[in-house]
C-alpha cells in the first residue's frame, strides 16, 4: 500500500515535469539549431529618452537602451542643431541599461528645448520639454518644500474631511447610505483619474518594450488582488477581536486612499521638478480641495462607532502622509516606470476600497443597492469629483 | 491594551501585504545597472568655450576625429585627369573607369555608420577634369547591387546622358563617349529612380571642364556641399563640405596670404530647398557654374539650389584663422562648416627670390 502510494507520487511529480521538460526542449529548440526560423526582419536599435533635467549651463538626459540590441550612443544635439557632450559613465547600453547624458548648453527659462541623440546606427531620436525650467536640486530645502506641499495636500484636506464625522453620525441611515455611496463614487472618479494618468505618463516617457496599458493592468489587478486579500483577513479577524469591522472598513479605506495619495504626490513632485510652477499651484490647490472629500471616505464607516479622536487622526494620516513621500520620490528620483507602477498601485487600492464600501452597504442597507439614496449618493460622488477636477 | 495589541498585529499582517506589492513594484522600477565606471576624469571645451569634466566618455563631432577611409584634406585638391592619350586627328582622349559599389559602410561620423553608395570607393566620386573639346571616355563598370549609370551634366548625345540605359548589377558596363564641354563646373551623378535615394547615399562627383586657354594659377579646391539622411526621414542628419561634418573645423585648410582660391563649388544637398556659402573676413568673385570669363558677383554669400554650381575666386589680405560656412545655421551646425587657416607668404616669396 504504501509502496503504492510512493509509485503514485513519483508517477504525478513526473507528469508535472515531462510537459515542462518538453517546454524547455522547445524553448532550446528556437535559440539553438531553429534559431534560423527567426531570422527575419531587422532588429532596430531603440533608446527612450526617460528624463531630461535643466542645471547650471547643462541639460542632462536620462537614457534607456529599450531596443532589442545593444547600442551606441554616437552624438547629442538642442534644436537639432549638433553639440558636444559627455556620456556617463560610457556610451555602450546593452538592453534595459541607462546611461546620463550631460549635454553643455546655456539654456533659457521657460523656452521649449528638443533634445535629440543620435546611435552609432544615424539613427536620431529625439524628446521635446516644453518650457525649461531649473531642475530642483536635491537638499534639506526642498525636502522641506515638498514635506509643505504634501501636508498641504494631503494630510490637512483628508483632516477637515474627517471633521464631517459629527454630521453623518446625527443623520438617519437612508442618508448614511447616501454618503457611503456619495464616496464610492468619489473614489471611482480618482480610480479611473489614475488610470488615465498611468496611461498617460506611460504613453509620454515609457518606451514601448515595456508594454505600458498591460504594465498598468497587471499591476491594478496585483495590487487589488493583494489588498483585497489582506483586507479580508483583516475583517474576519476583527470578528473575532475588539477591533470592530467599521474600523476595518475604514483602515482599508484609508490604506488605499494612501496608495493613491502617494501617487499624487508623485504628480506634484513630478511637476516641481519639471517645472511647470503655474501648473503645480492648480495641481495644489484641486487636490487639496479635492482630497477633502477622501476625508469623508474615511469618515462615513466610522460613524455608527464611537469616536476615538486619536484612531481617526491615525487614519488621516495613513491617508494623507503618503502624499508627502509621494511627492519627494516624484520631485527627486522621478523615472517613468516607478510613476506608473505607483499610480497602477493606488488605482488598484482604489478599486479594492470601492468594492470594500460596496459591500458594507449592502450588509447596513438591507442587502439593498439600488435604493434612491445609494444611487444619487453615486452619481453626486462622481459629479463633485469632476467639478473639483476641473480646478486641477 | 489588550485592544492595542491586536490592532497592531492585524496592521502588521496589512502592511506585510502592502509591503510585498511595493517591493515588488519597486524591483520592477529600478533596474540596478551597475558597470565598471572609469573613473578617470576628462576634460573637454564646449563650442561656446566652457570647460565640462567628465568621468564618462566624451562625444563631439567638431573636435572629435573619426578614423575614416575617406579624406577630405587629399580630396580637397585631387583632380583625376584621366589617361591621356591623343587621337590621329590631334583630339586629346581622356579615358577614365569608374567602379560603382553600394555595399560600403562608412564611419561618417564619430561613432556613426552610414551606408554609402561610391563612385571609385569615395563620396563624393573622383572629380573627373578635362579640357574643353577632349574627347571623354567614362568606362563604367556597376559592381553594385541595384542598376546604377552615369548622368553627366554638361553637353552631349542623348544615349550618353545616362539615364535611358540603365546598367544592370553585380558587373554591368557602359563606356560614355562626349566631347568635353562647355567651359565650367558640372556634377555627375547616378540617374536610377528613386533618384534621391542613389543621390543621397553618395553616387555623385564633380566634372570640370577647363577652358582652351587655361585660367590664371591658382590654389584650387573642390568642395562639394552635401548631406547625409542617415535615418531616412528625408531630413539630412548631418552637413558638410565634402561629405564628412566638421572635418574642415578640425583640420583647417592651409592657404597663403596674397594668392588666387579657386574654389569650384557644387551643392548636391537633397531634401532642403537650397544650401550657401559663407566666407569670412573676405568676399569672392562668383562665376555661375563657370561658364563666362566675367564674375556675376562680388560677394560673401551666395545661394545654391539643388546642383547649382559656380566657381569663386579670392585672396586673403591678412594671415589668420577665417571661417567659411553655410549661413543656414542648421547646416552649419549640423556639420557644413570650415576653416582657412592663411599663413604670410612672406617666406616663400623670399625663398623663391
Amino acid at each position: 500500500m504504501e509502496l503504492g502510494s510512493r509509485s503514485s507520487k513519483s508517477r504525478m511529480i513526473v507528469s508535472g515535469v515531462v510537459p515542462f521538460a518538453f517546454l524547455v526542449i522547445l524553448v532550446a529548440y528556437i535559440f539553438g539549431p531553429g534559431s534560423e526560423l527567426l531570422d527575419l526582419g531587422v532588429p532596430l536599435p531603440e533608446i527612450s529618452m526617460e528624463t531630461i533635467d535643466f542645471v547650471d549651463s547643462e541639460i542632462v538626459v536620462t537614457v534607456r537602451n529599450t531596443g532589442p540590441i545593444p547600442v551606441e550612443i554616437a552624438m547629442a544635439d538642442v534644436n537639432d542643431r549638433i553639440q558636444p557632450a559627455a556620456v556617463e559613465p560610457d556610451r555602450f547600453l546593452d538592453r534595459y541599461e541607462t546611461r546620463t547624458v550631460r549635454i553643455p548648453f546655456e539654456w533659457n527659462e521657460a523656452e521649449p528645448y528638443t533634445v535629440g541623440l543620435t546611435t552609432h546606427d544615424g539613427t536620431r531620436f529625439e524628446k521635446e520639454v516644453e518650457a525649461a525650467a531649473r531642475a530642483p536640486e536635491p537638499g534639506p530645502e526642498l525636502l522641506g518644500f515638498f514635506t509643505i506641499i504634501g501636508t498641504y495636500v494631503g494630510v490637512i484636506p483628508v483632516m477637515i474631511g474627517l471633521l464631517w464625522l459629527p454630521f453623518i453620525k446625527k443623520i438617519s441611515k437612508t442618508k448614511y447610505h447616501f454618503f457611503l455611496a456619495l464616496t464610492a463614487g468619489l473614489l471611482l472618479f480618482l480610480g479611473i483619474d489614475s488610470v488615465e494618468e498611468a496611461l498617460a505618463v506611460s504613453e509620454e516617457n515609457l518606451a514601448g518594450s515595456f508594454n505600458g496599458s498591460l504594465l498598468i493592468a497587471t499591476v491594478i489587478v496585483l495590487s487589488f488582488l493583494g489588498l483585497y486579500y489582506s483586507g479580508e483577513k483583516l475583517v474576519q479577524t476583527a470578528k473575532s477581536s475588539k477591533l470592530s469591522k467599521p474600523l476595518a472598513v475604514a483602515l482599508m479605506i484609508a490604506i488605499g486612499i494612501g496608495l493613491h495619495n502617494f501617487g499624487e504626490g508623485l504628480a506634484i513632485g513630478a511637476a516641481v521638478g519639471l517645472g511647470s510652477i503655474a501648473f503645480s499651484t492648480f495641481l495644489i490647490v484641486g487636490f487639496a480641495i479635492h482630497n477633502t472629500t477622501e476625508g469623508i471616505a474615511i469618515a462615513a464607516p466610522m460613524s455608527r462607532e464611537k469616536t476615538m479622536l486619536g484612531k481617526l487622526a491615525a487614519l488621516g494620516m495613513i491617508a494623507g502622509a503618503p502624499a508627502i513621500f509621494g511627492s519627494w520620490v516624484g520631485g527627486f528620483a522621478f523615472s517613468p516606470l516607478s510613476s506608473v507602477i505607483f499610480l497602477s498601485i493606488g488605482t488598484g487600492a482604489i478599486f479594492q476600497v470601492i468594492v470594500t464600501i460596496l459591500r458594507w452597504i449592502r450588509v447596513e442597507g438591507d442587502r439593498n443597492l439600488s435604493s434612491a439614496s445609494v444611487a444619487s449618493g453615486f452619481a453626486i460622488g462622481m459629479l463633485i469629483m469632476y467639478l473639483t477636477s476641473i480646478l486641477v | 491594551m489588550l485592544y492595542c495589541k491586536t490592532y497592531l498585529r492585524l496592521s502588521r499582517s496589512v502592511l506585510m501585504g502592502l509591503a510585498i506589492i511595493m517591493t515588488a513594484g519597486l524591483s520592477v522600477a529600478i533596474f540596478p545597472s551597475i558597470t565598471e565606471a572609469q573613473m578617470i576624469e576628462k576634460i573637454f571645451v564646449t563650442h561656446t568655450g566652457g570647460i565640462v569634466k567628465t568621468t564618462g566618455e566624451v562625444i563631439d563631432p567638431l573636435y572629435v576625429e573619426s578614423t575614416m577611409e575617406f579624406d577630405p584634406m587629399e580630396y580637397l585638391r585631387d583632380f583625376d585627369y584621366g589617361t591621356v592619350s591623343t587621337l590621329p586627328d590631334g583630339t586629346v582622349l581622356r579615358e577614365f573607369v569608374i567602379v560603382a559599389e553600394d555595399d560600403k559602410v562608412m564611419e561618417v561620423a564619430p561613432g556613426v555608420f552610414y551606408n554609402v553608395w561610391t563612385f571609385n570607393g569615395s563620396v563624393p566620386g573622383p572629380t573627373i577634369r578635362a579640357t574643353e573639346g577632349d574627347l571623354v571616355r567614362i568606362n563604367f563598370i556597376n559592381n553594385g547591387s541595384k542598376v546604377h549609370t552615369m548622368h553627366f551634366h554638361g553637353i552631349h548625345p542623348a544615349e550618353m546622358d545616362g539615364v535611358f540605359e540603365p546598367v544592370g548589377p553585380g558587373g554591368g558596363k557602359f563606356t560614355y563617349e562626349f566631347v568635353a564641354g562647355p567651359v565650367g563646373v558640372h556634377p555627375y551623378h547616378c540617374h536610377v529612380m528613386p533618384l534621391e535615394e542613389h543621390i543621397v547615399h553618395g553616387l555623385y562627383g564633380v566634372y570640370i571642364v577647363d577652358p582652351k586657354e587655361g585660367r590664371a594659377p591658382a590654389d584650387e579646391m573642390v568642395m562639394v556641399l552635401n548631406g547625409l539622411d542617415t535615418d531616412f526621414d528625408t531630413e539630412n542628419n548631418f552637413y558638410a563640405a565634402n561629405t564628412i561634418p566638421f572635418y574642415y573645423q578640425h583640420h583647417p585648410i592651409q592657404i597663403n596670404t596674397n594668392e588666387l582660391i579657386r574654389i569650384y563649388v557644387v551643392n548636391m544637398v537633397e531634401f532642403d530647398p537650397i544650401n550657401n556659402f559663407h566666407l569670412h573676413g573676405n568676399l569672392y568673385h562668383y562665376y555661375p557654374t563657370g561658364t563666362y570669363t566675367v564674375p556675376s558677383t562680388y560677394t560673401d554669400m551666395i545661394t545654391l539650389s539643388q546642383t547649382e554650381r559656380g566657381i569663386m575666386e579670392f585672396e586673403y589680405k591678412y594671415p589668420g584663422k577665417y571661417m567659411f560656412h553655410a549661413h543656414k545655421v542648421e547646416f552649419s551646425e549640423k556639420g557644413w562648416a570650415g576653416i582657412f587657416l592663411v599663413t604670410d607668404d612672406s617666406e616663400q616669396i623670399s625663398e623663391g627670390s
